[in-house]
């Protein structure tokens, strides 16, 4: 692959409600921070990507709203409809066809403004699943029975991605959910779908991420500090829950497998400084942990118990806080790449892991991580 | 920088997304619900290169890309394969909480197919436990003609 870095990064501190700030407002202060902190003005982006979703938006071609906080005047723009690491390929893509010299690439949603059941539950085949009922939790929580089953993880263990989770957001100033935890705290809270308690779940969230990527010619031309892409990869599984075994995630082990390759990492475990991975549920995080290699079928959750993915740990997973502190759709897996970003440039501030020198970032597509998209991100070019 | 919007309400703007719709089958689900509706019969489709059915049936196969070339008729019970039970109400629920899900696999099939699970106590739902179709007194060519799943005993 040719070369490509990552040269700006902007976000909007996530909330439950951004009450006052408009799906462009959020765009706007999102797409500003990553200018400035790249060191370039609008005029310097060649194309734009925004990501974003039209039911969660309430509108059709809900990407085209946002352009003109983006700065799209007159520029090539292009649209994807999913997760923003999704998105953030297609930039990519677009940045190594040699047209473009930068792509800046946008992703937003705001939860609290419809209703997250109805809207998830339109995701289901409207033939053969849909006037069931189920939404993205219910599903997950069927998932997590799955996977509970198999493993013999427990609830308990389940819990403590929580506590570490929401400890982790204690330090980061953009989370929503920063608190101080119990394993009890999150089993006494109020059950939604067996086995996913309130505090297994991540929140309905506002927020908007950009980021901008470079080719390598581009790249060392502003101001800013460039991460390189190492290896990135996406892969799918079936659409039908039940032609999928739940409690696996064989497609982010391919998407891993094939970012590794391309990254030249043969022991992700020990290469990798750390990785944020999206725990839009406790039992995903533990589930996409071993999907990805880090961990052994069934180990993640002994080595979670061991303290390995703390900030100090030897393998930190969500020292952001990842989605349980804070989840707006689309946004999420981009915030992913923006704190991977973060993270290697050492201004991570409180939640800065040591030396990091290699990072992951995942986003996820679709009920129950029917399709992942997988970013290695490093120092060095 | 001053914030010129300080002093400014929040307006909000109510509306909702209500567009009527109305979905095709197709020729494949088509059948599948015409079986259920008229004969009490589970259908699905058959990969003969893979040696697969899937239920609910589906015109393709997902694993090696070609047609589904065969019709088979499945066993009405089978095993719960994963399950979960719904505690709080959800605007997309069609009834009120606690509502059991399951995904079933259906004897003869190598697919799982979702639904309702009823006629158990919640905390009495476990993974692997066999389950047959209950089928409903009124069919009208939807999965709710089978009106849930109930244990074996
Ligand atoms: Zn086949």
């Amino acid at each position: 692959m040719d070369r490509a870095a990552i040269i700006g990064v902007g976000m909007t501190k996530i909330e439950a409600n951004k009450v006052r700030e408009t799906f462009a407002d959020m765009a706007w202060e999102a797409v500003n921070k990553a200018l400035a902190d790249a060191g370039m003005n609008i005029g310097d982006i060649d194309n734009v990507i925004t990501t974003s979703n039209d039911f969660w938006d309430g509108r059709t071609i809900s990407c085209m709203a946002v352009g003109d906080a983006s700065g799209v005047k007159y520029k090539n723009v292009s649209c994807v409809e999913g997760d923003g690491t999704f998105g953030a390929f297609y930039g990519l893509s677009r940045t190594l066809s040699g047209s473009y010299g930068t792509t800046l690439v946008t992703a937003h949603s705001k939860g609290s403004e419809s209703v997250s059941s109805l809207i998830t539950n339109a995701s289901f085949d409207p033939i053969y699943d849909r006037a069931f009922g189920m939404d993205m939790v219910s599903s997950a929580a069927m998932q997590a029975n799955a996977y509970l089953h198999r493993t013999k993880t427990t609830a308990e263990q389940m819990a403590l991605v929580s506590v570490k989770n929401h400890g982790n957001a204690l330090l980061n100033p953009y989370a929503q959910l920063p608190m101080k935890l119990t394993v009890d705290d999150v089993l006494q809270s109020e059950m939604i779908a067996d086995p996913l308690h309130k505090l297994d779940c991540s929140p309905v969230s506002d927020g908007c991420c950009a980021i901008i990527i470079a080719n390598e010619e581009r790249a060392t031309r502003y101001a800013g500090n460039p991460v390189w892409i190492k290896g990135v990869s996406f892969c799918s599984d079936s659409f039908f829950l039940g032609d999928r075994d739940l409690s696996r995630a064989p497609s982010l082990s391919e998407a891993a497998k094939k970012a590794y390759q391309m990254a030249g990492i043969s022991n992700p475990a020990m290469e990798i400084s750390l990785a944020e991975v999206y725990d839009a549920f406790t039992h995903q995080e533990l589930m996409w942990i071993e999907a990805l290699g880090l961990a052994g079928d069934g180990e993640a959750a002994k080595e979670l118990e061991k303290g390995s993915y703390t900030i100090k740990g030897s393998l930190p997973v969500n020292p952001s806080g990842g989605l349980l502190s804070g989840h707006p759709v689309i946004a999420a897996g981009l915030i992913r790449i923006a704190e991977a970003v973060k993270q290697i440039r050492g201004n991570a501030g409180d939640y800065q892991v040591d030396g990091v020198r290699l990072a992951l970032a995942q986003g996820v597509n679709g009920l129950c991580g029917q399709s992942h998209c997988v970013w290695i991100l490093g120092k060095d070019k | 920088m001053s914030d010129i919007f300080q002093n400014v309400e929040p307006m909000v703007h109510e509306s909702r997304i209500s567009v009527p719709y109305h979905w095709w089958a197709g020729d494949t689900a088509s059948r599948f619900f015409i079986d259920l509706r008229d004969s009490q019969k589970i259908m699905g489709t058959r990969c003969s290169k893979c040696s697969k059915t899937y239920v609910p049936p589906r015109k393709t196969c997902p694993t090696c890309f070609t047609p589904n070339d065969e019709w088979r008729e499945v066993a009405s019970q089978g095993t719960l394969i994963s399950y979960t039970v719904v505690r709080r109400h959800q605007a997309s629920l069609p009834k009120k909480p606690p509502i059991i899900y399951g995904l079933i696999q259906l004897e003869g099939a190598d697919t799982a197919v979702l639904h309702i699970i009823d006629e158990l106590k919640p905390e009495d739902v476990k993974i692997g436990m066999k389950v047959q179709a209950k089928f409903s007194s009124q069919r009208k060519g939807t999965m709710f003609d089978i009106e849930y799943f109930r244990p074996v005993h």
